[in-house]
């Protein structure tokens, strides 16, 4: 056991999640006191002793998952709760004869086809019977996976073909047509909706039930550790924004937003902290009456510094779009530490976005209409910085003052057209300061068409901006 | 010092018992805070019953609830003890001429000067108490030190008095709507729970549990748009004490279920921005014009 959990916390650790000596400590205490055999109990025990931050959750999850898999009865792979499936099988079998639509088969759930897996799977679902879906899903992975001891396959690829096999999308509408008939007559919308919901949700717990039973028997057949390795997923904080999954853009984008408040929340602390305002009289009348009227304990109104004005200037084409998008929805999110923030995007031209941000609350919304009405294409499409700043200076250069700071954001994959840095230059003497942040490792920089170094010598500063930690951390220091 | 609860299975009933719906996660964590003699960290979003939960852990161990409420500003005068000066003064005035400095020194930094606040009354206090420290986040960081003391060792350390120990060990709740990254030094001192929106069976049931005279079936109804709201990408999802909020406002209609028209009147209970309840009619094929 104090192998196993060592073994579990080491995992954890090379996942990126931070455990102290003292934490470990804890949870092996924390074990002793619940039932070794409840594996929910003992999840939370490590989970509550182990893990102290919510967006770590995940990673944990699928480290426990991959430890202790195979402990716990109900998740053996030997069948030896086969009996209680069978017996379930039989009862399905006798109600499928009653209704008049099953075929005698009296064999176990092997010998089923794959259409009557199919009609079964429906009923399951239908009532939301959660131990057939679980019998199921097992069987549904030994059929069609065609899992082979050694074969060195991604979970996947597994996945990918138990789910083919089963047409889950189908499964949604037959699902919906079924219930139709049930309640005999027309759902309104809302009553649709809600239904579509409710199997939307079934059909994904049976998703992870095969998930899950993929990977017990991949664990089973190569060993914990070797599995810990292929599944480790990085932090949603160190996900790079450049070759973020779809999932991961989920992921990222609902870290955003606790991310940012607690940006705001931090900076206006920041603001205020440390500096002194002129003497508050009367707070500090009030004060002295607990000195005798002796003023000894002075009080101070807080200061009230001047923000910041902010220019953002973004680089949308396909490559760095992801990256574009975070920044200005950060950058939107904690719009009211900032007296005023532009926003321009281009790709060979280059367009204001400001006004799609003004007088809406939906950030994505406003992220949306810039991908889509905003007009950034000049010529072809392909990134021209230089193009692209030129006309900037051109029609901009004038509201660029002493109080602006102005980020410039991209990779400077200019496609060897010319850099007119220039512009840069003079931006950088008209402005407070002038960044660049590059969402590309820094030891890409200035190979190939990246000129960044060319334009970042006229700048205050270029930060290598990979994933939300290093995003947030530039962004905390430019307020 | 014997402990509070034997098993899982006994928090999760006791909870059930003065109406909190306890998962697993949330009955276990309680149970090891007993048996380990730790804080709690509780987290998660908004109106899902964090600050409930100590206070019904108060009321299942019958123990007295200390509550501190945290704020900016916060120090140790507000939050641990404090020297009652305007006393002091008076007895220093009282007999002026009497006493020697020595005795006079000795006596006002005695008990009968110090005016507790919540922390050193958790300690100190004689009967079972149940201490939350609400909104913690909401602290500096700096403040957060004054805390540590208390969580790890459970005591204060007074320099003019000593160090005063906990006669018995209270059960600590810290709460925090996670503004900003509380320091591992506070975090390794807790175990940690994350409180997130019940799943749609369980919201179904505090609905049940928490407002009176509600039939199954609309519960049922109210769980399940307010599981399908939530998945929709919103400012403020609805917390469950806006569900609550919600499903008494249909009691007091009379509604017996809810179609498209009630839906549209009552959204706006359950959200509070203009553009979300825009979002969710559109989503639920309410026609709001």
């Amino acid at each position: 056991m104090l192998d196993l959990l060592s073994g579990f916390v080491q995992e954890l650790r090379n996942a990126g999640l931070p455990v102290s000596l003292t934490e470990n400590l804890d949870a092996m205490e924390a074990v002793q006191h619940i039932p070794l055999e409840d594996r929910e109990a003992f999840k939370y025990a490590l989970g509550a002793t182990l893990v102290k931050n919510s967006a770590h959750w995940r990673s944990f999850e699928t480290v426990f998952e991959v430890y202790f898999s195979l402990r716990g009865p109900q998740y053996k792979i030997n069948e030896e709760s086969q009996d209680a499936v069978d017996e379930m099988w039989r009862e399905m079998q006798e109600q499928l004869q009653q209704q008049g639509d099953g075929r005698g088969s009296s064999g176990g759930m092997d010998s089923l086809t794959p259409e009557e897996i199919a009609q079964i799977l429906m009923r399951a679902l239908l009532n939301g019977d959660q131990a057939l879906m679980r019998a199921l899903a097992k069987q549904a992975v030994q059929r069609f996976a065609g899992m082979e001891p050694g074969r060195p396959v991604g979970g996947t690829y597994y996945l990918y073909r138990t789910l083919r096999n089963l047409d889950l999308e189908g499964m949604l509408d037959k699902l919906m047509e079924a219930s139709k008939q049930e309640v005999g007559g027309e759902l309104t919308q809302l009553e649709e909706r809600l239904e579509r919901d409710e199997y939307q949700s079934r059909i994904e717990e049976f998703k992870k039930e095969i998930e899950a039973e993929i990977r017990r028997r991949l664990v089973a057949d190569r060993g914990a550790e070797a599995m810990a390795k292929t599944l480790r997923k990085p932090l949603p904080e160190d996900v790079e924004f450049m070759h973020a999954s779809r999932d991961e853009m989920q992921l990222l984008k609902k870290s955003l937003y606790p991310l940012t408040r607690k940006l705001a929340a931090r900076l206006a602390r920041k603001r205020k902290h440390g500096r002194r305002g002129p003497l508050d009289f009367r707070n500090t009348v009030r004060h002295s009456l607990s000195y005798g009227g002796v003023p000894a304990d002075p009080r101070f109104k807080y200061p009230r510094p001047a923000k910041p004005e902010l220019m953002v200037v973004a680089d949308i084409s396909g490559s760095v779009a992801a990256f574009a998008r975070f920044t200005l929805m950060l950058v939107y999110a904690i719009q009211n530490q900032f007296s005023k923030v532009r926003s321009f995007v281009f790709i060979d031209g280059i367009d204001e976005v400001t006004e799609f941000f003004k007088g809406t609350e939906d950030i994505t919304e406003a992220i949306h209409r810039v991908n889509t009405e905003a007009d950034v294409v000049w010529v072809d499409g392909h990134s021209d910085y230089g193009h692209a700043f030129e006309v900037f200076w051109e029609r901009y250069g004038k509201d660029v003052g002493p109080k602006t700071t102005v980020l410039l954001l991209g990779d400077a994959r200019n496609n060897y057209h010319a850099s007119q840095a220039w512009v840069v230059k003079e931006i950088r003497s008209k402005a407070r300061h002038v960044y660049w942040l590059n969402p590309e490792p820094r030891s890409y920089w200035n190979t190939g068409d990246s000129i960044v170094g060319e334009y970042g010598k006229f700048t205050d500063g270029t930060y290598e901006c990979r994933n939300l930690r290093q995003l947030e951390s530039f962004v905390e220091k430019l307020a | 010092m014997p402990h509070r609860f034997d098993s899982v299975q006994q928090v999760r009933d006791g909870l059930r018992n003065v109406n909190y719906l306890a998962d697993d996660g949330i009955a276990g964590v309680a149970y090891l805070a007993d048996r380990l003699a730790k804080p709690v960290l509780v987290e998660g979003p908004a109106g899902t019953g964090k600050t409930q939960l100590a206070k019904s852990i108060a009321e299942l161990t019958g123990a007295r609830l200390i509550r501190l409420q945290c704020y900016e500003g916060l120090d140790e005068s507000k939050a641990l003890y404090e020297w009652n000066y305007k006393k002091q003064l008076l007895r220093i005035q009282a007999d002026r001429n009497s006493d020697s400095w020595s005795e006079i020194h000795d006596d006002i930094f005695s008990r009968e000067f110090l005016l507790t606040r919540p922390l050193l009354e958790a300690i100190s206090a004689p009967d079972p108490v149940v201490l939350l420290i609400d909104e913690v986040d909401r602290v500096e960081v700096e403040t957060e030190a004054l805390l540590l003391e208390i969580l790890s060792e459970y005591q204060v350390s007074i320099p003019e008095l000593g160090t005063i120990t906990a006669t018995q060990i209270p059960m600590v709740f810290l709460t925090s709507n996670n503004t900003r990254e509380l320091s591992e030094a506070l975090k390794r001192r807790c175990l940690y729970l994350h409180v997130d929106y019940p799943t749609m069976e369980r919201e179904k049931e505090i609905v049940l549990a928490k407002v009176s005279g509600i039939t199954d079936h609309l519960a049922d109804q109210v769980a399940r748009i307010v599981r399908s709201i939530r998945q929709l990408d919103l400012k403020k999802a609805p917390s469950v004490s806006e569900t609550l909020d919600w499903a008494r406002t249909l009691m007091l209609l009379n509604a017996d279920s809810i179609d498209a028209q009630t839906a549209k009147e009552t959204l706006h209970v359950l959200l509070k921005y203009q553009t979300d309840i825009a979002k969710a009619a559109k989503e639920l094929s309410v026609d709001l014009a």
